[in-house]
């Protein structure tokens, strides 16, 4: 390893960070809300949305958790343009850009996960909390919103983090696009300069690092937050 | 939608020469099932070492289990592969290299170990979990019996904990199958580095993506449903889920 190149890692740090691992954290920021959101929806319509769209939301969450991310971002990528044409009545396929069109994907195969994980959290209330929201006149949305989801988002928090840290190490994948995230723009400078080594071992400790503090943190917070029965 | 459909193109001729586009891409499925099932092999093997490793009374095995979850953990595996298949060549002695990158299915091999090593430690952790489930006593009275630790794990704790985890193992061996996919970014040809092919070759994009789509639901459905068979077969009687 004596030939070790520090220079080309601090000539494109700025290239690196800057323009790759912002797009990275924005988009798994952003598709992480989104996914929470959306997730949270599915999995009330799993609950409570009968037989049709209950079953539509449980149809969407096994297709989606059946299929590798990389087929997934290739169906989107390619799907996207026609159904922004079937939808704004244009003549042509829609172009949509590289960033909207993984934050859709993205979003839209995490849901999936979340869904599951918010459904799981649901399934952990007693029973008897609903029967007691109603017993105070509470309507449906009443007890959900304000009995129940309250304290599934803070059981599932940690398991919710977590998967935010897998969706930060799947966003990687957009590699397939050629799109410029840390990991495009890692490969990019790697290419560029013939400097393969440096640049993939930079990028794995790099997004060791990351990673590995976050689910560090995750478990501290997880014995902070924990409600006690 | 302004699209062709031509569901016929499965029995055109590829431009690869050998066959039809179903042939290419059973071709690849082909591919995607070999790979799955040795990279299930490398990790539940790998993952089982290091899952007991965590558990054993010895604080240097539980580091050296520990290192190894988080370090496999933590990195994407589309960045492992490439440390794989294009770091390794490099830095170890250069006639190993030079032997590893004259290997003709390079990718095959390196998707194969690397997609192992990233799940067995996710195999690792669910072992750990299965034998941190267990009741207390049953290590204990391993123990009174008089048995080794490595016979309290071969005949008491092990027999238990697989039976345990094999629910999580299945979503891990549908992981596993999943994550084969990734191994096109090194030039494996698998089922969806086929369909990305075939769409290019013959611009029939939603008919290759479908087909792929078809072929991953049915080989998970077969996955899941040889997981169910073996759980019945092995369930432990008396036991919630029994």
């Amino acid at each position: 390893m004596g030939g070790f190149d520090w220079d080309v890692i601090r000539r494109s740090l700025s290239y690196l960070f800057l323009d790759g691992m912002r797009f990275t954290l924005t988009l798994t920021f952003l598709a992480a809300a989104g996914g929470v959101v959306l997730g949270t929806g599915l999995a009330l319509l799993r609950l409570a949305g009968g037989r049709v769209l209950g079953g539509i939301a449980t149809g969407y969450v096994n297709l989606m958790r059946s299929l590798p991310l990389v087929l997934v971002i290739f169906w989107f990528y390619f799907l996207v343009p026609y159904v922004g044409q079937w939808a704004t009545g244009a003549s042509r396929p829609v172009q949509v850009g590289a960033f909207a069109s993984s934050l859709l994907t993205f979003t839209l195969f995490e849901a999936a996960y979340f869904s599951e994980i918010i459904r799981a959290g649901i399934g952990s209330i007693p029973r008897g909390q609903m029967a007691a929201g109603y017993a105070l006149g509470l309507t449906y949305r009443q007890v959900m919103g304000s009995v129940i989801l309250p304290q599934v988002f803070r059981t599932m928090l940690p398991v919710l983090l977590t998967q935010t840290i897998i969706l930060f190490q799947d966003t990687s994948l957009v590699y397939v696009l050629s799109i410029t995230d840390f990991m495009g723009a890692a490969s990019k400078v790697a290419q560029r300069d013939g400097r393969l080594v440096e640049m993939y071992v930079f990028a794995a400790a790099v997004y060791f690092a990351v990673c590995f503090g976050a689910s560090q943190a995750v478990k501290r917070l997880q014995g902070r937050i924990a409600i006690i029965r | 939608m302004s699209y062709n459909w031509n569901w016929r193109i499965f029995w055109s001729p590829s431009p690869e020469g050998a066959g039809t586009y179903w042939d290419m891409l059973l071709q690849g499925l082909l591919t995607t099932l070999e790979v799955s099932v040795i990279a299930w092999c490398v990790a539940l093997v790998l993952g089982c070492l290091m899952g007991v490793l965590r558990t054993v009374p010895n604080r240097a095995a539980q580091a050296v289990g520990t290192a190894w979850v988080e370090l496999f953990r933590n990195i994407p595996l589309l960045v492992q592969l490439f440390l794989w298949y294009f770091v390794l060549p490099e830095v170890v002695p250069a006639g190993f290299g030079d032997w590893m990158k004259g290997l003709r299915d390079a990718p095959f091999i390196i998707a194969s170990v690397g997609i192992g090593f990233f799940m067995s430690a996710r195999v690792a952790e669910q072992l750990r979990a299965g034998l941190g489930a267990l009741p207390r006593g049953q290590r204990l009275a391993g123990t009174a019996l008089g048995l080794t630790v490595p016979q309290t794990y071969r005949y008491v704790l092990l027999p238990m904990a697989f039976r345990i985890i094999l629910p999580p193992l299945t979503s891990e061996l549908i992981n596993t199958i999943k994550n084969t996919s990734v191994a096109l970014t090194i030039g494996l040809a698998e089922l969806t580095a086929r369909a990305r092919a075939m769409q290019e070759f013959s611009f029939q994009v939603f008919e290759a993506f479908t087909a792929a789509t078809v072929a991953y639901l049915v080989v998970n459905l077969v996955a899941t449903l040889l997981m169910r068979w073996l759980e019945r077969r092995v369930r432990v009687p008396g036991y919630v889920g029994a």
